[in-house]
């Protein structure tokens, strides 16, 4: 029952992401010209999702935090945390006839870490007020060298984990990797969450200006320490996940993972200075820099060169996107003056 | 120093409130100082080869290059801005003066090349700041972080650059009779960056705008001018530290300095310069350095893991924060005022 109207105002309210996915298909059919239609294929494009759905995960988190303000740059230390107590848990509670405890299990408890570190993070930014940046850095150092604790410097390998626990990252249901819903699934809750739960409009709310978020009877501090605890929570599953499918947890596992997510949040249009970006908009970013990472290396591009080409090009959408909503609020400007 | 800094900041802002004692003392400077000498009093009682002159330098020497970058990045928090990107910017410039020296370039020349390479890589950060206002700080550097290790992996592929002249060494392993030359590199930085910062209106317009950047232009400060000159300067001190890795190191290869940026950051929060701009003091800095060398070398004498040092660090910066912090939450807190009935602290 969607009339001319409504389709016109969902297709201007997302001129971004529509921007943004006509970009992934364009590069996509760039890229698979020049590879020589090796880019296209069923098997490269379910790699790639594979490959992508943990980092869409964490974007999907990650934007929350986003939203509110803040920023969390602890989710790297988090995932190992969650990803070295999990398989360690599930390291000795292995039988000798290589049983073990449930993978769901494992998974929840993997989560629960992840969202104690979260929890952390929120307290001290909403109720001692920690800036983000210097709460999460501490809180990054902190996880980083309880996770090497917990580990004792030793990895935990293939022959440590059980095979019921390594299926979830190999196995498939109707076809398609478990780790892809696993991502669908995270992306309807978080799509429903953000756009239409209460909380969810609430975290969009605080985002664009805390005090007028409080002066309407909005929890501020605890709808922003929420919005840590889901990273968290979000940061613990995609930790074990990665855990499991690279079958190795170790003390340096997803260094650096922070960057990769913030900096697809900003390719998916999340606003940095917070209140604005969708959720839809996050999995693309995820998607876009996913295909990236899969791209530069089939165009037989030198593994030296990649780096630096990645940033240039989050480098340039960024500032495309810049200079669109540059024009985009000046014609609103402009519009409101005639009328 | 300190001293004085307060008088004349106090005077002006503040427009002469009376000398107090108990504000005097209640600073952050006090609680660094305080700081210091528990962790010094700790690595002591731990250790009887702490307190051995030579070994002190020789920490001191292991840490100073870093602490270079300690005063713009200052600069840079002063103004409410963070500058990732320094490690890779230290990298590149190091990277480009080892190629361009093994190239048959004097070494003299290719120091300046790095020194240019840097101010070019701030200048880049700060220009695309200054020109798309709506970006935050955090994302260009953050693609400057990518970039700037990218291009320098892009010259020097996996391999590294190095066998430098032997003088070259000096600057990071030379002595001044039995003071490590970084140090004194160090303390005449600290110096002149305090000068600069507490002293001139230069400085003074760099706390002006962080704690309204609208009001400073206003004002008559030329609010993007300064910007761009920070973060210029930041990318030239970044050379100037990677030229004293690469010395102290004997050769450059694209992965070096990386971290740095973060213990860089949490040195100069832990001493007291606050992310919302406009907040802290030189002394605070340098006193906060000292601590986090120091406690690395006091814990790695007695073989704490480094592991453990890492958590210790985190610790100190949250708890650094949050206890200035502290006075405020509890006093907005409405237990804490039904406790105490006080509505001051």
């Amino acid at each position: 029952m969607m009339n001319k109207g409504t389709a016109k105002r969902m297709l201007s309210q997302n001129v971004r992401e529509i921007c943004l996915f006509c970009v992934i298909i364009l590069l996509a059919a760039l890229v698979n010209l020049r590879s020589g239609g090796n880019f296209l294929t069923a098997k490269n494009i379910s790699d790639m999702l594979v490959d992508t759905s943990i980092l869409a995960i964490l974007t999907m988190g990650m934007m929350s935090v986003i939203i509110t303000g803040g920023i969390d740059l602890s989710v790297g230390s988090s995932m190992a945390l969650a990803g070295m107590v999990g398989t360690t848990i599930l390291k000795n509670s292995m039988a000798s006839d290589g049983s073990g405890l449930h993978p769901i299990m494992i998974i929840v408890i993997a989560m629960c870490i992840g969202a104690a570190g979260g929890l952390v993070n929120g307290v001290l930014i909403s109720r001692l007020n920690v800036l983000p940046i210097i709460a999460t850095l501490g809180t990054m150092n902190i996880y980083r060298g309880v996770t090497y604790l917990v580990s004792g410097g030793f990895w935990v390998l293939q022959q440590n984990m059980t095979t019921a626990f390594m299926s979830v990252a190999t196995g498939r249901l109707m076809g398609v990797n478990n780790l892809i819903w696993i991502a669908v699934l995270v992306f309807l809750v978080n799509f429903y969450f953000l756009g239409y739960a209460r909380t969810g409009r609430q975290i969009y709310a605080v985002g664009n200006s805390s005090e007028s978020a409080a002066i309407s009877g909005i929890n501020t501090k605890k709808v922003v320490t929420l919005a840590y605890v889901v990273t968290g929570a979000l940061a613990g599953l995609s930790g074990i996940l990665y855990v499991c499918r690279f079958a190795a947890s170790q003390g340096e596992t997803a260094t650096g993972y922070e960057m990769n997510v913030i900096a697809s949040c900003v390719l998916g249009g999340v606003s940095i200075s917070g209140g604005s970006g969708k959720v839809h908009g996050a999995l693309l970013g995820a998607i876009m820099f996913g295909m990236l990472n899969n791209a530069l290396p089939l165009l037989k591009i030198s593994p030296f060169w990649q780096e630096a080409i990645r940033g240039l090009i989050i480098l340039f959408s960024i500032l495309v996107n810049a200079l669109v909503s540059r024009h985009s609020t000046k014609k609103a400007l402009e519009r409101r003056a005639i009328a | 120093m300190e001293q004085s800094t307060q008088r004349v900041s106090s005077r002006v802002i503040l427009n002469e409130r009376p000398f107090s004692f108990r504000r005097f003392f209640l600073q952050w400077e006090w609680m660094l100082v305080l700081l210091f000498i528990i962790i010094n009093a700790v690595n002591i009682s731990l250790s009887p080869n702490y307190l051995v002159f030579d070994n002190i330098m020789s920490a001191i020497q292991m840490f100073c290059d870093k602490s270079i970058l300690v005063f713009p990045m200052m600069m840079v928090i002063l103004l409410g801005d963070i500058d990732i990107s320094i490690a890779s910017t230290m990298a590149l410039s190091a990277v480009i003066m080892g190629v361009s020296y093994n190239a048959g370039m004097p070494m003299e020349a290719a120091m300046l090349l790095a020194l240019a390479v840097g101010a070019a890589c701030g200048f880049i950060n700060g220009m695309l700041l200054v020109k798309f206002k709506e970006l935050s700080a955090m994302i260009v550097t953050l693609v400057g972080m990518i970039v700037y290790r990218g291009i320098a992996s892009i010259i020097l592929e996996d391999g590294a650059a190095g066998s430098f002249p032997a003088w070259f060494q000096y600057l990071g392993w030379g002595y001044v009779g039995k003071v490590p030359f970084i140090l004194i590199v160090f303390a005449i930085e600290a110096v002149v960056f305090g000068y600069i910062i507490h002293f001139t209106r230069f400085g003074r317009g760099v706390y002006a705008m962080g704690n309204n950047a609208v009001t400073a232009r206003y004002s008559g400060i030329r609010v993007d001018r300064y910007r761009l000159l920070i973060f210029t300067a930041m990318g030239v001190f970044s050379a100037i530290a990677a030229i004293f890795l690469a010395s102290k190191m004997g050769s450059v290869r694209p992965s070096m300095a990386k971290g740095y940026e973060m213990d860089i950051i949490a040195m100069v929060v832990l001493g007291g310069v606050s992310n919302n701009g406009g907040k802290g003091r030189v002394p605070g800095v340098v006193i906060s350095t000292f601590i986090v060398g120091l406690l690395r070398y006091g814990l790695g004498i007695i073989n704490v893991p480094s592991q453990t040092i890492m958590i210790i660090v985190g610790v100190l910066l949250i708890v650094a924060v949050i206890i200035p912090n502290l006075k405020t939450t509890l006093s907005s807190s409405k237990t804490f005022r039904k406790f105490f009935n006080t509505s001051s602290f």
